[in-house]
């Protein structure tokens, strides 16, 4: 799969080894050996243990039917494939939502980042000072706990705001509007979170992209748009296909900015709350259970569709 | 005129997107002196006291929570990077059956939004009739810092000559000595990426912590529980010590790397 997409992302660059110019082994060099066994036994088991299992765990979950004159929480194996019906009934508002969220703070994010990505990767090569420290910026937010980050935005959007003051005040706001507990703070608070996981990737890539192709492109008569179009997107497209990824995948799956006391409201709950809800407060595990097996569904699909359909497969 | 835009628009650009970035730590950081009594959302006038006295709010709840959040992050970090280290060493070394379903199992909880990691986990610590505790959330956090351990570390096995371990055996050292004295000190700038990593996916892990934490706060989920009532500036204290020190460690880590690859140029 994606692997090596994701690959170039992983490391924090500011501690990433530097490129050296030792040979990495080639496949034909390596070894067959019991010391293989030895390496990879502790690793693959633990995930299969606390990761492979749990998803079996969850699809099972998933079928299961409450006990008869049981407690609110008590459920038996079973194949009660209804639940999917039902949660499909009930919450398609917010499975529709997550999907079409994650996709606007993607789009927004991308929008927001690849200039960024480009000055950092392209134009600052010629100060590797400013480019070192733009990339310390843009990873600071990593440092700051996830939740405060998004708690700020609360407060500098809630009613008492000099912000939404000021665009009251101004008249480009409806004195009885609000800010928070809107789609548009919700998918506000979803794009600012992932720029880094965006800008990452594409710094990675453009980092890489030599210039000397988009002056063949200017040479032979192409408009800058022209040499953008053809020459560096074609060419960003690993950092675009891994950033868009990393930023759609756990937006879809993201409860922290939808949650109401947060950026969201009860009109912008998303799949995150309701398995959250049903898990943790409703105790309703088999509906949790389908709503997060549909989730992971639907995004193995997307993206193996995207992976495909974007020419990046030699990636995978 | 036109030319001059041009040049000027996109560092203008960049500079005003990493602005945008930092106004919410900003944010943080300012509130963390402000003089507030339960919650901490208008402006009440500057103290030093939070800073100070960050234990004394709720009988140290925020600091019981921050002190958990280290405990799971350095345990989990210790074992997430050994398993990863291994796994990645693995990888790029040798010739092994299933090496696709590896990957496949390696990329997998990367790919899989966090809630679904963490009702997945729950259900079957449910099932299996396991306490929710401690225990549980390294359990958990171990398992998705493996992943990103791997991807880290497997960039660094990559770059390394193997003819220097060939050496190493050619001056008849032993498995052990060549792995102590050459392979891993080389790797070492590697695994630390990955542990510092690892720690900060665990530190700041809010949602697969959520479904597997029981009645154990962590920092996180004490910021969460507390947002519907109000957040003391404590947490914004501590928050920006966080910050303070991570950024210390990365810019001292770049600085020293800088110097390295200078010296080492001038050797060359």
């Amino acid at each position: 799969m994606a692997f090596a997409a994701f690959s170039s992302t992983a490391p924090p660059p500011t501690t990433a080894p530097p490129p050296t110019t030792a040979p990495s082994t080639d496949p034909a060099a390596r070894r067959r050996s019991p010391v293989a066994l030895f390496l990879l036994l502790p690793g693959i088991l633990y995930l299969v243990l606390f990761f492979l299992t749990p998803l079996v765990s969850l699809l099972l979950t998933s079928f299961q039917a409450p006990r008869e004159f049981g407690d609110i929480g008590q459920y038996d194996y079973a194949f009660r494939w209804q639940n999917y019906v039902e949660v499909v009934t009930t919450y398609w508002p917010h499975i529709v939502r997550s999907f079409s969220y994650a996709l606007a703070a993607t789009f927004f994010a991308l929008l927001i980042s690849y200039p960024l990505a480009y000055f950092i990767g392209v134009k600052a090569r010629k100060w590797p000072l400013l480019q070192s420290l733009m990339l310390v910026l843009v990873i600071a937010p990593f440092f700051i706990s996830f939740l405060l980050r998004t708690l700020a935005w609360k407060q500098l959007f809630s009613d008492e705001s000099f912000v939404v003051q000021t665009l009251k005040a101004l008249s480009l706001m409806a004195p009885e509007a609000h800010v928070t507990g809107t789609a548009f703070s919700v998918i506000f608070g979803l794009t600012y979170n992932f720029i880094p996981f965006m800008t990452l990737p594409l710094y990675t890539t453009l980092e890489r992209l030599d210039v000397r192709y988009l002056e063949a492109g200017s040479d032979l008569y192409a408009s800058p748009f022209h040499v953008f179009r053809k020459v560096t997107i074609p060419l960003s497209m690993p950092g675009i296909v891994a950033g868009t990824l990393l930023t759609f995948i756990p937006a879809a799956g993201d409860y922290i900015n939808a949650s109401r006391d947060f950026l969201g409201g009860t009109g912008t709950q998303m799949m995150g709350n309701v398995i959250e809800t049903n898990f943790l407060v409703l105790q309703n595990f088999p509906a949790a259970a389908a709503l997060s097996i549909i989730l992971m569904t639907v995004i193995l699909v997307i993206v193996s569709i995207y992976v495909k359909r974007s020419g990046t497969e030699e990636l995978l | 005129m036109k030319l001059s835009l041009g040049k000027w628009l996109l560092p203008a650009y960049s500079a005003l997107a990493l602005l945008f970035l930092m106004i919410p730590i900003g944010y943080t950081f300012v509130y963390s002196f402000n003089d507030s009594l339960k919650s901490n959302i208008t402006w009440q006038g500057f103290t030093l006291d939070k800073w100070r006295g960050v234990c004394n709010v709720q009988n140290g709840a925020v600091c019981q929570a921050f002190g958990n959040s280290l405990f799971i992050g350095v345990v989990a970090t210790v074992i997430a990077t050994t398993f990863g280290t291994m796994i990645a060493i693995a990888i790029v070394r040798y010739r092994f059956k299933f090496r696709s379903q590896t990957s496949l199992l390696l990329f997998l909880p990367m790919a899989t939004p966090e809630v679904v990691l963490g009702a997945g986990l729950a259900a079957q610590f449910l099932s299996v009739g396991v306490p929710k505790d401690m225990l549980t959330i390294i359990l958990a956090h171990t398992m998705f810092c493996i992943s990103f351990v791997v991807v880290t570390v497997k960039a660094r096995v990559a770059s390394l000559d193997p003819a220097l371990e060939e050496a190493g055996r050619d001056l008849y050292g032993s498995a052990a000595q060549v792995f102590a004295r050459i392979t891993f000190p080389l790797l070492l700038p590697g695994i630390l990426a990955a542990a510092l990593l690892s720690f900060a996916l665990s530190f700041d892990d809010f949602i697969i912590t959520n479904f597997n934490s029981g009645a154990v706060s962590t920092f996180p989920k004490y910021i969460y529980i507390s947002a519907a009532r109000g957040i003391p500036a404590e947490a914004n204290v501590l928050a920006s010590a966080v910050f303070i020190i991570a950024i210390i460690v990365v810019v001292t880590v770049q600085v020293a790397g800088a110097a390295k690859a200078r010296r080492l140029a001038r050797l060359s």
